[in-house]
């Protein structure tokens, strides 16, 4: 067993080579060249496609003219896209302050030892392996107000609901259907940091008299930062790029309370046809993701250096 | 039993409500699910079943699936071996600017790609195959396993590579015979999470797709739509996909914790 | 600081399974510097932690002062253990380290002030406490978790379970001296679990040997090189270790390959029992008449050589001091009487 060192490789941008002494070799571009191939077959050619709608006007016919940067000007500046930013900045800021500390509480809580982990692992894991229409089909199901589990018991204890007319009932749905579906990604790697520390660590947390705060403060939490991060990460990235699951379930609706950026897109790319401003959307919406990412990731990365 | 152990049990059991739901609406006939609320089937039924398993358009939708989503993992991991060898061994012009681009796909939302995707599997006269679907997920399980298979990869000593190249083994030789066998579980663990992630997507796979090669998913849209309100047929075809997942997740059931913290604990 | 007394102790991990301690019985001074030393898997782990409190033993009591502390957890217990690998607390200073279990048990900060400085002082990291302490060397890291016991005044043993693992050799003696000096400054009760001599015979004024489970002698360094009372003992410790042959009794003297050899004190084993010679390679001389013998191999290990020597099929080693002649060929062997033991079923048989 090596002594738990620090290890300064875990995402983004840099392959994990502090631990190694690489030789440098060209050799490696012939290994790398079939996958840059495949993900430059889908992500460049798409790319260059949206650019160039995002910089053409057309009036049907298949005729493109030139114009500039109109669209992000547009974009940048319409109601309908500051609306839907903002829906989703909410939406993306809720689900992660509820799954984030839920994940890791329910992780914590979850045995170390013994025949229940692998039950426990496998049930939790089940909601990520379900097709995400069919979570969408799933919670509709559920939370119908008049023959839904959810929603007719919500009715029952007097409580208004019917996420079909109610914006708040379905933000309340939709972020519940969330929860959900993701919260077990967090609680497996928040696990997955938990069962790595050594018993050594709470052995002398319990000599040095250390209460369970402490042990989660100084212990559980720096040695759960890796894969919280990663868990962070990937949430941020999959809420802020959610579409199938809510659309699903509401439609977007109802009016357009739960619209969110990808809903909007879609709506405007196949329902309207808008080709030029939907491009310039996608472009928009595509940097805010990276540099939200990578905001992210420096953020919580930083004092690693 | 301890206070403790409540917070997973009620976590799994709000998890297992949803699913009870389906499946109780599922054994449902449709004159009961519209007759009102009832916590459980009174009017046992298979029927919805039997749709399914005998009409072509549900049950190649099954097919469909599995064939696309099998094709993507088999393409998505013999690509990224060699990558991830590269990037975990080798350092060379561009590597990290290469690996860091290959991650921004993973930040790509898929709906900013639908109409492109559409249009240039379109031109390549490969609309509604599998194997679009199965190319148009590379997008984002290529990434993924290439990071996966990197973080396995560079657990394993440099000096297993010197050895055997030192013992006289070729390199194909040795990456298949000594350097495979010890990442056995990365590889497991790189292929579930393409399976999953091609299982759980629909926006692409329904964009590129028309009936040929039509998923399962996007079947049950369209009964869902043009149908009107056949909630039984539509609940037991949503707990027929449930399947599949739940097999996957019990072969790997060792390996979900570690697997799911992609090898970088 | 109390007195440990572990009464009829035994351990088995799991019900029915195999005994991991078989009854152990120690009296430990208060203030005394122990070494529990033995093979990998012999138990001192095991004992170790039923001593902290972090393992329940199976069977009998573990007292301090009289007072039986089987059921209390380590933290009821003002114990202090040193692990094998560091653990220290990464994101806190070197200053906040030390001062952890003092602000566990609600001391006031001019206290934890005082001890933190004290302690950092005797351990050389007065220069940094500021600094995050995932950033130090192995042994620093050492010294930190070394410390956590050493700041509380109430700890009554602190204990070792082989704290050197991780360090690099050159610095290992220098940690030993400092463990050393530290407890004859503060005086308080340390136990030292390792499997290395050196370690255990060093730091120790007590050393308890154990072997499969089992205590087989408890003794001064100096009384387990002289009088091993175990042919174990006798194997473990020395380099090389005490040469044992196998030998016969007749009108009440000792035979070795039909040479009569005198042993120390006058034993009276029973006739069936297995019986052997132990005797150290420090105190065997080459000699004109005694046991045959035949040269076989010479080792030179600086300041003397080690030769391998056959008798009558046994092979033995002798330490041949510097500046000594070597005799050639066949030649035969003088053991000191007064350093030479007879051994029974392996047990040294006393007068």
């Amino acid at each position: 067993m090596r002594a738990p060192k620090k290890r300064s490789r875990i995402k983004s941008g840099t392959p994990s080579g502090n631990t190694m002494t690489k030789t440098q070799n060209s050799r490696a571009w012939l290994f790398v060249l079939p996958v840059v191939a495949l993900v430059a077959f889908n992500a460049l050619v798409p790319l260059m496609t949206v650019v160039n709608y995002s910089v053409q006007e057309t009036f049907g016919n298949n005729q493109f003219f030139w114009h500039g940067v109109g669209w992000f000007q547009d974009v940048l500046r319409s109601e309908r896209f500051h609306a839907a930013l903002g829906r989703q900045m909410l939406f993306t800021t809720i689900i992660l302050l509820i799954e984030v500390p839920l994940g890791v509480m329910i992780a914590l809580s979850m045995p170390r030892k013994g025949p229940w982990v692998s039950v426990c692992l496998v049930l939790m894991a089940l909601p990520l392996l379900i097709p995400w229409n069919v979570v969408g089909a799933m919670w509709n199901i559920f939370a119908l107000p008049d023959i839904g589990l959810l929603g007719y018991s919500l009715n029952a204890a007097g409580i208004p609901y019917d996420y079909t007319q109610q914006p708040l009932s379905a933000w309340f749905t939709v972020i519940l259907m969330d929860v959900w579906h993701w919260t077990s990604l967090v609680v497996l790697l928040a696990y997955a940091g938990l069962i790595s520390i050594p018993d050594a660590y709470y052995q002398a947390a319990k000599i040095d008299g250390a209460g369970n705060w402490a042990v989660f403060r100084h212990i559980q939490l720096p040695k759960m930062k890796r894969v919280l991060t990663i868990a962070i990460l990937l949430r941020f990235m999959d809420s802020f790029m959610i579409y199938t699951e809510p659309f699903v379930l509401t439609g977007g609706g109802p009016g357009n309370s739960t619209t969110f950026l990808s809903i909007d897109l879609v709506k405007i790319a196949l329902g309207q046809f808008d080709l030029g401003p939907a491009a310039a959307m996608s472009l928009i919406y595509f940097v805010i993701t990276l540099l939200v990412s990578w905001v992210f990731y420096t953020a919580m990365t930083k004092d690693e250096q | 039993m301890k206070a403790r152990s409540l917070v997973p049990i009620i976590y799994i059991i709000f998890l297992m409500l949803p699913i009870y739901w389906l499946l109780n609406m599922s054994f449902k006939t449709t004159n009961e699910i519209l007759g009102g609320f009832s916590l459980y089937p009174h009017e046992f039924t298979l029927e919805n079943y039997v749709v399914i398993f005998t009409d072509p358009t549900w049950y190649w939708g099954y097919f469909n699936s599995l064939i696309y989503v099998s094709l993507n993992t088999v393409i998505s991991v013999s690509a990224a071996l060699p990558a991830a060898y590269a990037f975990s061994r080798y350092s060379f012009l561009g590597d990290k600017h290469l690996f860091f681009w290959l991650l921004t796909n993973r930040m790509a939302p898929p709906a900013v790609f639908a109409l492109p995707f559409f249009q240039l599997y379109s031109a390549v006269e490969l609309f509604d195959t599998h194997i679009a679907v199965a190319l148009a997920h590379c997008l984002f399980n290529i990434p993924l396993a290439v990071w996966i298979l990197e973080g396995f990869m560079s657990g394993i000593p440099k000096e297993l590579d010197e050895t055997a190249f030192v013992d006289g083994y070729s390199f194909p030789r040795f990456f298949t015979k000594i350097f495979l066998p010890n990442i056995t579980s990365g590889v497991g663990v790189a292929a579930f999470f393409c399976f999953m992630f091609s299982w759980v997507e629909l926006l692409l796979a329904k964009t590129l797709t028309a009936v040929e090669a039509k998923p399962i998913a996007a079947t049950m849209t369209k009964t869902a739509s043009s149908s009107g309100y056949e909630l039984g047929l539509l609940a037991a075809a949503g707990c027929l996909t449930i399947i599949p997942g739940a097999i996957v997740i019990y072969f790997v059931r060792n390996y979900i914790a570690k697997g799911f913290a992609l090898g970088r604990v | 600081m109390a007195e440990i007394t572990l009464d009829k102790l035994r351990h088995q991990y799991a019900p029915g399974g195999e005994w991991a301690l078989k009854e152990i019985d120690l009296k430990w001074q208060d203030g005394g510097a122990y070494a529990l030393l033995g093979p990998s898997g012999c138990g001192k782990s095991t004992l170790l932690n039923i001593i902290s409190g972090l393992l329940e033993p199976s069977e009998g009591h573990v007292l301090f002062d009289g007072q039986d502390v089987t059921g209390l957890p380590p933290d009821r217990r003002s114990i202090a253990q040193v692990f094998q690998f560091p653990v220290i607390y990464d994101t806190m200073t070197v200053y906040d380290n030390l001062a952890f279990p003092l602000r566990n048990r609600g001391v006031d900060a001019g206290t934890v002030d005082t001890r933190v400085r004290e302690i950092a002082e005797m351990l050389e990291l007065d220069e940094m406490l500021g600094r995050r302490a995932a950033g130090l060397t192995a042994d620093n890291k050492q010294k930190i978790s070394m410390g956590r016991g050493l700041v509380r005044q109430d700890v009554n043993v602190i204990m070792f379970d082989e704290p050197l693992t991780v360090i690099d050799p050159h610095l290992k003696w220098k940690l030993r001296s400092k463990l050393k000096e530290l407890h004859q400054r503060v005086k308080v009760t340390m136990i030292y679990v390792t499997h290395d001599q050196t370690e255990a015979l060093t730091f120790a004024d007590q050393v308890v040997v154990m072997q499969a489970g089992e205590v087989v002698q408890t003794g001064t360094p100096v009384e387990l090189f002289e009088r091993p009372a175990h042919t174990f003992v006798g194997h473990f410790i020395g380099s090389p270790g005490m040469n044992v042959l196998p030998c016969e009794m007749r009108d009440g003297g000792a035979f070795v390959a039909g040479t009569h050899v005198p042993v120390a004190g006058t034993p009276k084993p029973r006739p069936e029992d297995k019986l052997e010679i132990g005797i150290r390679p420090e105190f065997i001389r080459f000699a004109g008449k005694g046991v045959p013998a035949r040269i076989v191999n010479i080792a030179d290990a600086g300041r003397s050589r080690v030769v391998e020597a056959d008798v009558a099929g046994t092979r033995l080693h002798v330490i041949l001091a510097e500046g000594a002649t070597l005799p050639e060929g066949d030649t035969h062997l003088a053991f000191d009487p007064a350093r030479t033991g007879l051994y029974a079923n392996n047990w040294l048989v006393s007068a």
